[in-house]
């Protein structure tokens, strides 16, 4: 979803960051203290309009793995990662995933402060947050990074449609109520407010056709594993394909999903979005079986489906051959209808 | 990604708002949010909106004095004119005149008009904030208050003692709060307050990209502590300037920060500053940076002087540092504020938001400025309204009072004593000319028959001459100078009292007097033969009564890095005509 800069907006958002509590002035500050150490500048190639030289990261590892964004930075041949203290090292890239919009980066040093990837955390919207990352450039030399506040708006997943809504990442995203992504905060964090690593903030993304901008930060645990095998010297990176669509890199097994059988559902925005079906595709199984838009799904087989998510998996769980079994609220009335699940060809 | 889930989580959020008032809060929220309300409650009365006297542009600011006196950006009354008015929200609107304005630090000084009883904001300490302290940005932001009643947003400090480069000609944020709080175009010269409601910085800055001129999460506060640097000169109807060390610096090896090129007319090259040299610490703050080498130094007005401790082949020295103003008079003295690229300029017109352009213009009232106004501005070079350094002249001349047996006593003055080194002195203040004979010291003689005023006695930086000024001073007044101004305070060399500082000129000579501000007492003055030269530095110690006229009898002389004596009074002849009488301390 878009945070429009639109007054009336910004009003709902901040009756809600209001409500939560102000004592902890004294631990915020702790908390910044904390992280802000974790978090470096970086500057490299660029510097042409909208093509700013600078960016942010965050430190993984004692050692000086930093993870950040893949982006035009990376380009020049060296890029300069200045830390909390204002030392200023080179910075080389030993891996990078674009799909992921990810890259991680080594200096040589030792003894830093770091976030432990495998602490890192999950919230859900309404989460009161804390971003921190070089936005604008403001800090140079030994000046701790900006950090603002926000809370979660939602919790949704990024598509990256060529040409209709071009984002340079797509997947799972924290959105996020306050301008988390400025220029040069892409690789900066989203901590939770006492300081625990949520994601990792990501590039300014407009929509062309509404002039809006999206804040959203990719969750850590999108990118863990990838980090860690760039870490370890095990990752080979995948492309992406014609379609842009990214070839396998989840780890769970995904072989079917609604659209197999030509339902389309609502939006995927909270939590527990209900899995109400918005639309049925012309000429699919689900039209033939008799689903209808607004239809709730309630069972798949004998599995409750509580949301859209849940859906998701146990569709991805089906194997070809199999028969679909799924009970739909329609008005005040359960139905139960039942699929063939179709063959597909394996990738 | 789908647009239309925008929809549904707004909802959501209302949704969680709407339960939350049927369910009862925690105690701790409504306690936190009970102490929100009253600290908006009791800051708001002193929030001003700023419009231009035709009703058009405009801002904010805020009443720091029940006298009326309120900050402001310079961007902001600079486009308002010499008198504007001013919106309370109490819904009452009141005619203000400009007093002082900082084109460089976009800091502007006005004076409200008819009241004595302004509400107004009490100063924080803007140095004692931190990155995620609470703050409230008041203001009018997108002009929406047609009755005055002030926007309040809430946010967090971002970072403190940022940098922000000049956009255009002048206009360098140094040293000030970078806040996430929003604040938009018409928030400009608006309070932000700190947790406690005590004003910590003037609203004066957004982050301005591809976005449009909407906040984007970094706004910039100049800072309150750098305005109190300036806050007396403003009151002077100055046009203030900003100061430069008279070298550069840049980064050397291993983030120290070094002297570049110093210009040899510069006091920080007088007080033995070279090239190379490592820069350790300046105004008490230690240095890593060539930024936050900026940072401080912009925070201060030119002619302080300010501790500077660098490193020369491993020896530390300090020196202390009068520091030359950053632009020539003339750049300054532009009749409309800077050319160029401009911050965020308040005009009521949001870019994203068309239809809320606001009338407020034409609801303003169609009124004179009535006559006992107008004469609240006086038009002169070098000053935003020199009225008022004319009322501040009036305040600071009160240290004169004490003198006044002198007044009219323009004859022969001998002045004679010891020094505390052992060397008696007389010295002669006579209609045609000067002279000082010692024991030890070189004899000086300066005649007063037109020729240039030079360094006698030799080594003293025109000790005489500065007497001279001293007696002229206290014989004739204020009207013996060609020039005289108020120039604003700063602690006295650096490191003493904060003084007053009234500036007289005399043929080539300047001299500044110090009056200590908690009780206009002069404490000694500057006397200098020219420009970039030091000058012959007069401190007065100790005062007496000679014969019923007060006067310093045991003062101190230093010129450049040397202490030339310390007098002790015991006599003054004094004659108006040719009879003259001589006078010794009634006391000692």
């Amino acid at each position: 979803m878009f945070s429009r800069k639109r007054p009336g907006l910004a009003i709902v958002f901040f009756a809600i960051a209001a409500t939560a509590n102000l004592c902890s002035a004294q631990s915020t500050s702790q908390t910044i203290a904390t992280v802000a150490p974790k978090v470096v500048k970086i500057f490299g190639a660029g510097g042409s309009k909208n093509l700013y030289a600078y960016g942010s990261g965050f430190l993984v590892s004692p050692q000086g793995h930093i993870v950040t964004v893949w982006s035009h930075i990376l380009d020049s041949d060296t890029v300069s990662v200045v830390l909390h203290d204002g030392r200023r090292f080179e910075g080389k890239v030993i891996g990078a995933e674009p799909p992921l919009d990810l890259a991680v980066l080594k200096i040589e040093a030792e003894g830093l402060p770091f976030f432990d990837m495998g602490m890192a955390t999950s919230a859900g919207p309404g989460t009161r947050v804390l971003g921190f990352s070089n936005a604008f450039k403001v800090a140079t030399g030994d000046e701790p990074v900006s950090v603002i506040h926000g809370v979660i708006a939602a919790k949704t997943t990024l598509a990256a449609r060529r040409g209709a809504f071009d984002a340079p990442y797509a997947g799972p995203v924290y959105v996020i109520d306050a301008v988390t992504n400025n220029a040069g905060a892409a690789g900066g964090v989203l901590t939770t407010w006492d300081g625990r690593l949520i994601g990792m903030i990501g590039k300014e993304l407009r929509n062309a056709q509404t002039n809006t901008w999206l804040n959203y930060v990719m969750p850590i645990s999108e990118l863990q594993e990838t980090v860690g095998q760039i870490i370890s010297g095990r990752f080979s990176s995948t492309k992406r394909d014609d379609d842009g669509n990214e070839n396998s890199i989840r780890t769970r097994p995904r072989r079917y999903d609604a659209a197999d059988f030509g339902i389309i559902t609502i939006p995927d925005v909270v939590a527990r979005t209900p899995a109400y079906i918005d639309r049925v595709l012309p000429g699919s199984l689900a039209e033939a079986a008799g689903l209808q838009p607004n239809d709730l799904i309630l069972f798949v087989r004998d599995d409750l489906v509580q949301s859209c998510q849940m859906l998701k998996e146990e569709l991805g769980r089906l194997e070809s051959g199999d028969q679909l079994k799924l009970v739909v609220r329609r008005d005040d009335q359960l139905m139960t209808v039942t699929i063939a699940v179709p063959k597909k060809t394996v990738e | 990604m789908k647009c239309s889930a925008g929809l549904p989580v707004l909802i959501v959020a209302f949704s969680m708002m709407s339960s939350g008032v049927s369910v009862a809060a925690e105690p701790e929220v409504l306690r936190a949010q009970q102490v929100r309300t009253e600290v908006v409650r009791q800051a708001a009365p002193a929030v001003v909106a700023i419009f231009s006297q035709d009703g058009n542009g405009g801002g904010s600011g805020v009443l720091i004095s029940p006298d009326g006196y309120a900050l402001s950006n310079f961007h902001v009354t600079s486009a308002c004119g010499d008198f504007m008015k001013c919106g309370l929200n109490d819904g009452v609107l009141y005619d203000a005149v400009i007093v002082g304005i900082d084109p460089t630090g976009d800091v502007a000084l006005i004076k409200m008009l008819g009241r004595t009883d302004f509400p107004f904001a009490p100063l924080g300490d803007s140095d004692a904030v931190m990155a995620g302290d609470w703050t409230y940005a008041m203001g009018n932001p997108f002009l929406l208050a047609t009755d005055f009643q002030p926007t309040v947003t809430f946010g967090m400090v971002s970072g403190a003692h940022r940098y922000q480069y000049p956009s255009g000609t002048f206009l360098e944020y140094t040293d000030c709060i970078q806040v996430d709080t929003s604040i938009n175009p018409g928030n400009s010269g608006g309070p932000l307050f700190n947790a406690k409601g005590e004003l910590i910085g003037i609203n004066g800055r957004i982050a301005v990209e591809k976005r449009g001129r909407v906040n984007v999460g970094a706004g910039y506060a100049i800072s309150i502590n750098q305005i109190r640097h300036f806050m007396d000169q403003l009151r002077g109807g100055h046009i203030v300037d900003h100061a430069t060390l008279g070298a550069t610096v840049r980064t050397g090896a291993d983030r120290t920060v070094l002297v570049d090129s110093i210009l040899e007319s510069s006091d920080a090259f007088r007080r033995g500053l070279r090239d190379d040299d490592e820069i350790i610490s300046f105004a008490g703050r230690p240095i890593g940076s060539v930024n936050q080498f900026k940072n401080i130094l912009g925070i201060y007005p030119k002619g302080w002087s300010l501790p500077l401790v660098y490193r020369r082949e491993g020896q530390k020295h300090q020196i202390f540092v009068e520091l030359p103003p950053l632009h020539r008079k003339t750049e300054l003295a532009l009749p409309s504020g800077p050319k160029g690229p401009q911050p965020p300029r308040p005009n009521g017109r949001g870019p994203r938001s068309p239809e809320k352009q606001p009338a407020t213009g034409a609801e303003l009232p169609e009124e004179k400025l009535p006559d006992e106004y107008k004469k609240l501005l006086v038009k002169k070079a070098g000053y935003a309204n020199y009225y008022f350094n004319q009322q501040e002249q009036e305040r600071v001349l009160k240290g004169l009072l004490p003198f006044s047996a002198w007044q009219g006593i323009a004859g022969k003055w001998t002045l004679g004593g010891r020094t505390v080194d052992g060397d008696s002195f007389q010295i002669k203040l006579l209609p045609q000319a000067l002279t000082s004979q010692f024991t030890k010291r070189a004899p000086g003689l300066q005649k007063l028959d037109g020729t240039d005023f030079v360094d006698e006695p030799p080594g003293s930086g025109g000790l005489l001459a500065a007497l001279y000024q001293f007696k002229l001073l206290l014989t004739e007044g204020a009207t013996a100078f060609n020039e005289t101004y108020y120039d604003g305070s700063h602690p006295l060399d650096g490191r003493g009292p904060t003084v007053d500082v009234l500036v007289t000129k005399n043929s080539t000579i300047e001299c500044h007097w110090y009056f200590r501000t908690n009780d206009g007492l002069l404490v000694g003055f500057d006397s200098s033969l020219g420009t970039d030269v030091d000058a012959s530095e007069v401190r007065f110690l100790q005062y007496t009564e000679f014969q019923g006229r007060h006067f310093p009898n045991r003062f101190s002389v230093r010129y450049g890095d040397t202490d030339y004596g310390t007098f002790d009074l015991l006599t003054i002849d004094v004659s108006a005509s040719e009879n003259s009488t001589q006078v010794s301390p009634s006391s000692q």
